[in-house]
Order: structure tokens, then sequence, then C-alpha cells
């Protein structure tokens, strides 16, 4: 989240659209509902489905799953053909005034320079005018037809209430109403938040369906003020701490893997270093080479020098244009290219994208390591086909897997102490509340005994490559068993000289002289005591800020990009939500996302950024600098924008023999998969209550579709998709609607997705039916928008 | 300690999110054993239980043209003239505390299932295994010692607030008519008369429809109770003194009955 839950409150239109926080973030839809009651706030829900958060909208409108671009980008249109939009705000903070390169265009489902052969784009005209000093051009009158503003306004003029409509399945008039009321934000006394999940993330273009939804507001002026923001509700604890600590392509604080061809930290730090693009850009990412210098250091202490580089050199690297992301993974060890997996904490039979490749894709490793709390469907897919045969009549029974699998049990996160992070980015610290049953461990102790074995069999018997793990330093009180708080410390990070606790990343050297586990954490452990543990409820601006609640990433801000908040002359918007002001001399309110005592004219509002100003027009992603509609990978319909470039042309598509995808004419339904209040993700069949509450795995169809088929209520269904096939209970609704998509009529069929073929209650994999399609961007798998046939058994 | 006021309970639907959270409070708080739903369905179970108090209801209706999806919580209404008290013939299985709550005490209790009878909500659940009635207690052991009801604890979106009656009624009053003016025109609190009001107090989008909530629009305690403990009562009781005077009266003028003496 750019702000955070108990800011939701601030708030006088709340957008949910791609999440669903009555039924999944219930207590955090307090602060919806808080909205509501204190600022009469009004709650818009855009969703395929009538949901819980639907039925306490003020606004509802039906939109078929995949369409969201289309949606957002007939939002854009219409804030800018009615002046909706905040005009002085986009001026100042974004770069809408920036010029592009001449050559830029879009033109039938392809931005310039679209490579056919190569299926890739050149993104050289997609990039900023220069003047000589280097500095983006700009026209602040925002009338030179290559400023970002012109272009967007023709990018988007496309996106008419009547195609919105006709894309998505909604009526015009439904558009219209919710655009009135999202776009009533777009004055300085009024904001508006959008809360986003999984709706969002799981399509072949989901970050360009956030970077729509980042463009509209900023339009609207809703970025980095009180009761605004793009916010993330994260599902799993700790999933905003994980992504924060690192994945397959970023390092702790978002730092990037090295790559191949980075052969020196000279070289790496150079690409990590970006130019700033204005006079004005604090550029902050120019801070890179000491945040990464110091995490070397904590890596490899007395071992990172000067002269090696730092241990740079025993950092894996990815190869040039490797991806090693979930889709990719998984294809490589279903092709056999994989010997081995540590599954910790992680179930991908259940959560990855077509189950059927995930098991028989395990099936070909020489052994699995599965760490957890239950027996999962990972860790028992060997037996998948006694377990489940009806859903996989067709791999191999136990006898004929070769894979040696080892279940190592593991505390459950009620056993152990150390932190959570939240969706707001608050940084949560936690007692354990009891001992773990049995052989359980907690995680560090599993770590560290691998670790350690590891070491002594390479000391012992020698290795190829065996430096980098011989030189990680592990210098814990109980080497088995580190204690957590020693490793929050060691995150925070500290001189390496004195052992002094460091107060912030503003401390960070790149000489060595300091060392830090993840920059971005840096001050919430220092030497006034473990931050994360504080539980202050003091709220001095009244605007739900607690800036003595545990410890809010980064540097205690509860409000990222809060500098927006404010004009040029450092006056708050709407003085009454004063994330910030400038008093003559400082900044005074939230910790400011700016340098405290700059004045308001020296640093654009958008720190992180080279442009200094948030981008509208964003040249970083894959498939072009503004988002664009494209049908999901399997679509009932052909796309009405740019019927020749129908999907996103770089959704990551596979080609194994398990990856086929359907037609319209086999499976001509919309399906998508969703949660339930009652459960968490696969883990919580294993236990009483919430097994009790949903037992059982059901599909929800429209009226009208169940009674084309003659199934009611309570029958056996059977759905299949080109990948497989699962079976359950229907239940018929209204909430589901059949709906008008480009003339015609289309139906979309919900399903659940929290059974499994282990637990105290079972039931079908849903993701048997789902494609392994990605992101080009993120690596997300399309888990929403897929096609389905349904059939009553 | 037991509250010196009459308490209620607040259950302002327009904020229901149907999370079950005062479900599994419910459950928790109680000691009641957790066995499977029935499924295939958003409500946990079809109806109460007798070891399952505490049900939201999901109705999907149509509310002007347009479709809603109502969830409500539904317990025990303790009635400020409860209909199960009224039926019942066991002296002291049904109580009514001093704060208003309507409390069944199991050791009184005969297993007669007058009181299912006698509930306008039908609230009351008989247990196969014990043979005796359970509804909600308004957890009768929690706000003895000052504290809310669990359900009311375990709620995340303030739909669910506990108090004295008439702050409750008050707030009730204040939220209708914030609905009111946000368009629900027909907005309203829920608290029959026909029971003589009731210390669960609702406040609905649609007050004119209540059973759209699955709450019975206009409960009157049944006929057959009000007779059966009103003039059929007072007919039985006069059977009964006339069968006794009449044995008086026969003793007096007719003397002991004497046994004859009977020869083999």
């Amino acid at each position: 989240m750019t702000n955070g839950w108990t800011d939701v409150a601030n708030a006088d239109v709340v957008l949910v659209m791609g999440g669903n926080p009555a039924e999944n973030h219930p207590v955090g839809f307090r602060f919806v509902m808080e909205a509501k009651r204190t600022r009469k706030a009004k709650l818009v829900c855009i969703d395929p489905r009538f949901n819980r958060t639907a039925a306490l909208s003020d606004c509802y409108v039906p939109i078929r799953a995949g369409s969201d671009i289309a949606f957002l980008g007939g939002l854009i249109h219409y804030a800018l053909s009615h002046k909706r939009y905040h005009a002085d705000y986009v001026r100042l903070h974004t770069n809408a005034s920036f010029l592009i390169q001449e050559g830029f265009g879009f033109s039938d489902g392809y931005f310039s320079g679209w490579d056919s052969g190569q299926h890739r784009y050149d993104k050289s005209s997609w990039q900023y005018e220069l003047d000589s000093q280097g500095y983006a051009k700009v026209d602040p009158r925002l009338e030179h037809p290559r400023c970002v503003f012109q272009l967007m306004q023709k990018h988007y003029s496309r996106y008419t209430p009547e195609q919105v409509a006709s894309i998505c399945g909604c009526s015009a008039e439904a558009f219209v109403r919710s655009a009135e009321i999202v776009c009533s934000t777009g004055t300085p006394d009024r904001c508006g938040t959008m809360l986003y999940a999984l709706g969002w993330t799981q399509h072949s273009h989901s970050v360009q369906l956030i970077h729509a939804a980042a463009m509209l507001q900023l339009l609207l002026g809703n970025i980095g003020v009180p009761g605004g923001g793009v916010n993330a509700q994260r599902g799993h604890s700790n999933i905003q701490g994980a992504t924060d600590m690192g994945s397959w392509d970023s390092l702790p604080g978002y730092l990037k893997v090295p790559r191949a061809q980075q052969t020196s930290l000279a070289g790496y730090l150079k690409d990590a270093t970006p130019q700033p693009l204005r006079p004005d850009a604090m550029n902050y990412w120019s801070n890179a080479p000491k945040f990464m210098v110091s995490l070397l250091t904590a890596y490899y202490k007395d071992r990172a020098t000067q002269e090696n580089d730092f241990g740079y050199h025993y950092l894996p690297k990815i190869g040039t244009t490797d991806n090693h992301s979930w889709g990719y993974l998984f294809d490589r060890m279903y092709a056999g290219q994989i010997e081995g997996l540590i599954s910790f904490g992680m179930n991908p039979v259940a959560n990855g994208p077509n189950s059927l490749k995930m098991i028989q894709a395990l099936g070909k490793l020489k052994w699995l390591i599965v760490v957890e709390n239950f027996e999962t469907e990972t860790a028992a897919f060997w037996n998948a086909q006694k377990l489940a045969a009806k859903e996989y009549p067709n791999v191999v029974d136990s006898s004929g897997v070769a894979t040696e699998v080892f279940l190592l049990p593991a505390a459950c996160f009620a056993e152990k102490d150390g932190s959570f992070v939240n969706s707001s980015r608050w940084v949560q610290w936690k007692h354990a509340a009891l001992d773990p049953p049995g052989l359980a461990k907690r995680d560090q102790e599993i770590i560290a005994a691998l670790l350690l074995k590891l070491q002594e069999l390479y000391r012992r018997e020698g290795g190829v490559a065996s430096e980098p793990l011989l030189s990680m330093s592990w210098n814990y009180a109980h080497p088995l068993s580190p204690s957590l708080e020693e490793v929050a410390k060691e995150i925070n990070g500290r001189e390496t000289l004195t052992g002094r606790q460091l107060s912030s990343f503003g401390e960070l050297k790149d000489d060595g002289s300091t060392s830090c586990g993840n920059w971005l954490y840096s001050g919430s452990i220092t030497d006034e005591g473990n931050q994360m543990a504080r539980r202050g409820q003091e709220d001095p601006t009244g605007l739900g800020f607690f800036p003595g609640w545990s410890w809010n990433w980064p540097a205690n801000r509860r409000v990222l990009y809060n500098r927006a908040s404010a004009d040029g002359d450092g006056k708050p918007w709407d003085a009454s939500r004063a994330a910030l002001h400038w008093n003559g001399q400082k900044w005074v309110g939230d910790v400011p996302d700016t340098k405290v005592d700059a004045p308001p004219s020296r640093f654009g509002a958008f720190i992180m950024l080279r442009e200094g100003v948030a981008k509208l027009f964003a040249p970083d992603f894959a498939e072009g600098p503004f988002p664009e509609h494209y049908e999901p990978a399997e679509s009932p319909v052909t796309n009405v924008l740019h019927p020749n470039v129908n999907s996103n042309p770089l959704a990551k598509i596979f080609h194994s023999d398990l990856d086929s995808l359907g037609s319209p004419k086999e499976y001509p339904y919309v399906a998508l998969t969703y949660r339930l209040t009652e459960h968490f993700h696969y883990w919580t069949k294993h236990v009483q209550a919430s097994s009790a509450l949903q037992p059982t795995f059901f599909v929800e169809l429209p009226e009208e579709l169940a009674s084309e088929k003659g199934i009611e209520s309570g029958d056996r269904v059977r759905i299949k998709s080109a990948r497989g096939h699962v079976e359950g209970q229907a239940l018929v609704t209204r909430r589901m609607r059949s709906l008008k998509v480009n003339g015609r009529a289309v139906y979309q069929v919900g399903l659940p997705i929290h059974w499994g073929f282990v637990g105290r209650v079972k039931g079908p994999l849903i993701n048997n039916l789902s494609p392994s399609v990605l992101d080009p961007n993120s690596g997300t798998p399309e888990y929403k928008g897929f096609l389905v046939n349904v059939e009553k058994v | 300690m037991s509250l010196p006021y009459t308490v209620a309970k607040l259950i302002d639907t327009s904020s229901c999110i149907g999370c079950k959270a005062c479900e599994v409070a419910c459950q928790e708080w109680n000691d009641q054993e957790f066995t499977l739903g029935t499924g295939g369905s958003y409500q946990t179970l079809p109806d109460l239980a007798h070891h399952f108090w505490n049900l939201i209801k999901f109705n999907e209706t149509q509310h002007d043209g347009g479709l809603a999806w109502n969830m409500a919580k539904y317990q025990c209404m303790h009635c400020l003239d409860p209909g199960c008290l009224r039926a019942c013939p066991a002296p002291g299985a049904i109580v009514v505390l001093p704060n208003g709550t309507v409390d069944f005490n199991h050791d009184s209790c005969i297993g007669c299932g007058y009181c299912i009878t006698g509930c306008p909500f039908d609230v009351p659940r008989l247990s196969p295994k014990s043979s005796k009635v359970y509804k909600c207690t308004l957890c009768s052991d929690r706000t003895a010692v000052g504290l809310e009801p669990a359900c009311i604890k375990a709620c995340p979106t303030h739909c669910l607030s506990f108090g004295k009656r008439e702050d409750m009624l008050g707030e009730a009053e204040r939220r209708a008519e914030q609905l009111r003016n946000d368009g629900f025109l027909r907005a309203g609190v829920y608290n029959p008369a026909g029971v003589g009001g009731t210390n669960v107090i609702y406040v609905l989008a649609r007050a004119d429809h209540p059973e759209a909530y699955g709450l019975p629009a206009n409960p009157q305690i049944p006929w057959t109770v009000s007779l059966w403990k009103g003039p059929l009562k007072w007919l039985g009781n006069l059977v009964l003194l006339g069968g006794i005077l009449g044995t008086f009266f026969h003793y007096v003028r007719y003397g002991p009955r004497r046994a004859h003496d009977r020869q083999a």
C-alpha cells in the first residue's frame, strides 16, 4: 500500500476493484465502513461477481474478468474529457509535461518499435526528448503534441463509455455512474482511495493494470495524500515482508539480483545507479551503491573487502535474459532440467497454475524437501494417483515416482517470534505463543542446520564453487538456533567498527564501514530499542497515522510520496487532510518523503524516480508505456480495439505437451478463481473451525446459464478446461449475471479455491483448470479470466 | 457482578459483511463442537442448531429493481415478553435476568420442547443427546462480569454493538436516520412490538421488509401458547380445583368410603 489500512478512513471515495476486502480483509474493511460512517464516503465496487463488498457498496458495476484495463482506461478518458482531473497536481507532480521523442506511436494493437521477428519491442522510440544537459524537455502548458499529456489524451480517446461497455459487458450508464463518483475526487478538497488484490495481479496484463490505476489516481491528484493511494491488500502474512526481502530477481530492499553481464561490482553499480532526468530530481536510487555494499558487508562481514568487491563475486548471477519465476521454473523442472527443490512454506501443487503439470514436474526431480506445518499436496504429490484418482487418471502410481521426498515439520506462525509486515508496510514484532509440537522446528533452525551441515561437508570434502557458501557470515550466539532479534538487528544494520545499530538508511556508506541486511528496514531496531515492538496509540495529526505504533518502512513514514499532498509552496491541497506542510524552515506532519529541510521548490515529490515526478508514461514495462486493453490469453471474444492483436503480445505462454489453451468454441465460459472469508488459501482445510464453516468446494453459476443447462443449486457439475477438470456442487445465483460483451451474452463461472486432496476436508484443486500463462513483467499466472465448459454430472 | 440496567445487542445490517467472526466466537466461547456444515452455500448451516446458536443468514433479494445480498446474524432475540418463557411448564427452566437476558437453566429443563413452539422467531433447539433445549445465552457468563458477549467482541466492522438498551435504541435510530439520508428511504429499526420489543435490535435498510433479512415481519407469541398459559391454564386450574373441591364435598357429604367385608 502507498498509504495504509487506517488511512482508508480518510477517503471520500473508496474504489474497490480487483479485490474483495469485505470477504478477504474483513478486519481492514472496518476502515472502509468508518469512512462511510464518518465521512459519508461512497464505496464503489467493480467486480465480475456481486460479492460481499458489492453487497455493502453504494455503486456496483459488473464487468467481465480480464477487462479491467478497459474500465480503467475509460475512467482515465472520462477524467480527461470531462476535465475532472486535478490540473495543478498533474502539472506539478507528474511527467505530463515531458516530451517524448518523435516516432513514438500506437497503431493496430502495437506501440512503435514492435519487432515481430524477435517478438519484442525496441523501446528506443519510447524515450524522453533530452536537452543538451541530458534532462528531459518539458512543456509546462501541456500543449506540445508530443508531451505525455497530449499523447495520453490521444491514446485513451478510444475508451469511450460505449466502448468500455462493449468490452466489459456492463452498461454505459452504469459505467458513467461509477465514473462520476470516482472522478469527483479530482478536486483539491476531495480524495479517493483504491483497494485491489489478486483480482488485478493475476492476469497476463496485471502490471499494466496497476499502472493504469496509478495513472488514474495521479490524474485525480490522489497519490501521496491521506485517504488516497493505490493500495494493494496483501494476502498472506508475511507476504509483504517476503517481498521486501527479495525474490528470484530482487535482493533485499528491491535491489536487483546481478546478471551475468555485470561481471564486476562497478559494472553492477553503474547499472543500478540512475542519472537524474530533471534538475530537481532527488534521484534517491543514486544511493544504491551504499545499499548494495552494506548488504554485501552484512552477508560476508570480514570476507567482504574493497579488494574482493565486497564479496560481489560470491553472489549467484542470473543469465543475461533468463527468467526464474514460477512458470519458468516448473517448465524447466517438467523438462527434467532441475535436480532438486526445497519447497519452504509453499505448496506449488495447489498454488501453481495447471496442477497436473506441477505434479508431473515434481516427479522429474531426484529429491524434494517440503518444509511445512502439515502434509500438503506438494509433499504428497507422489500419491496423487491414489488420493485424487478422478482428477489425475493418467499420472503414474507411487511405485513409478522416483523422487525422494523429505517432509520437515515446521513451527507455525504462533510458535515463533519475529515480525510480520502488513499491507500498510507496518513491521510489527510478535512473540511466540507456544512451543512447536513434536519434532517441528522453527524456520531459522531448519535453515541453520542445513547451512552448517553443508559448510561442514564442503570443508571436509571440498567441491565446486564452495567459496560463496563458506564465506557467508553466520555469527550468532547459537549458530544452530539464531534468535530472530539478532537477525532483525543484522537486517537493520550497524557500524562495522563500533557495532552501533544504525538509526536510519541515511547513515549507510559504500566503503564497507556499515553493514545492512535491508536498507528499507534500517531504523527498525536501533540502540533505542526494537521499534517494531512499539504499541503507542497516540494519533497527533488525527489522520490515523499512529506514528508510535510498530514501525513503518521506510523511515516510519505512513504515507508514501506524502510530499505530493502539498502544492508548489508546500501548502497542503486540503488543509483538513494535511499529511505534510512546509512551515518556512522544514516539513511538518508525517515523516516527510523528501529532505526534511529542503524548500518545496528544491526537489520533485517522487524522490525514487529519476524524473523527480510520477510517471503517467512509463517506458519501464515490457508491453508499452501506456496500459492498453488486451484480452486474456483465453478469451470468449475478439479484441474490439485491435482484432489482430487480441491478447498481450508479450504474455508468456508455455508450449509443453501439458500447456494447451482452449478455444471459445469448446470452452465458452469465463472462469474466475477467488477466496472465501472462511479459509486462508490451501492451509485452513487442515483446521477444524474453518473446515466446518466451509467444508466443500462449490461452483457459482449465473441463473441464466444454469437454466440453459438444467442445473439447480446442489446439483453436481463438472467444470472442464483445456488443462483438466473438477467436480463440485452448483450454487446457482443472481449475483453472477450474464454480461453482454460486444453484442453477445457471455457467462462467467465462479470457482473458490480452497480445497485439495489432503486435509481435514477435501475437494478438487482448482488449478487443475488454470493455464500457465504469465504476465511478462511480474511472472504472475493468469488465474482469472480463463475459459471453461460446464456440464451436469 | 450483573449489570443493573437492561442491556441490548445492536445489529446494524448495513455494515455486516457476513465474515462469520461472530459465529466462530460463539462456538469457541461456548465451547461448542464444530461439526461440518452442509457446504455448497455461503451460509454455514441452513438453520440454527442445538450446538450452533449464532448464524448469519444470507439472503439474495431484489430491492427497488437492484440486487441485494443481505447478511444478518440470527440468534435468540431476548424478547421483553418471551414466548418461550410463557410456554415453559418447568418452573425455573427459563429465567429473565435483571439485565433482560432470557436464559435457560438446563438443570430445570425437562426437554418438553414447548418453548420451541412458544418462540415466534423459531430459535430454541432440542439436543437429541441431552434432551434439553439450547440457544444463545447473551453470554450471561461474560455479561455477569461486565464483559460484552463474545460475538460483539469479535465483530470487525462495528456492525455489532452492545450496551444499555436505551443507548442502543438511540444509536439504532441514528444509524437508520443516516441510511435514510443516504437514500434508503425505508430504513428503520427492528424492535418488534408483538413480543414487547427485543433486546436484540436490528437496523435494516428495508425495515418495511424484514423477511428479506430472515426476520419475521410481525412476530407474535402463538395463540396456542397464549391459550395454554392464559385461558386454558385458567380452565385447567378450574378443572383441577373443581376436582379437589368435588372430592372434599363428596367426603363431607358421604363420609369416607369403607371397604365392605368380602367373604370368599
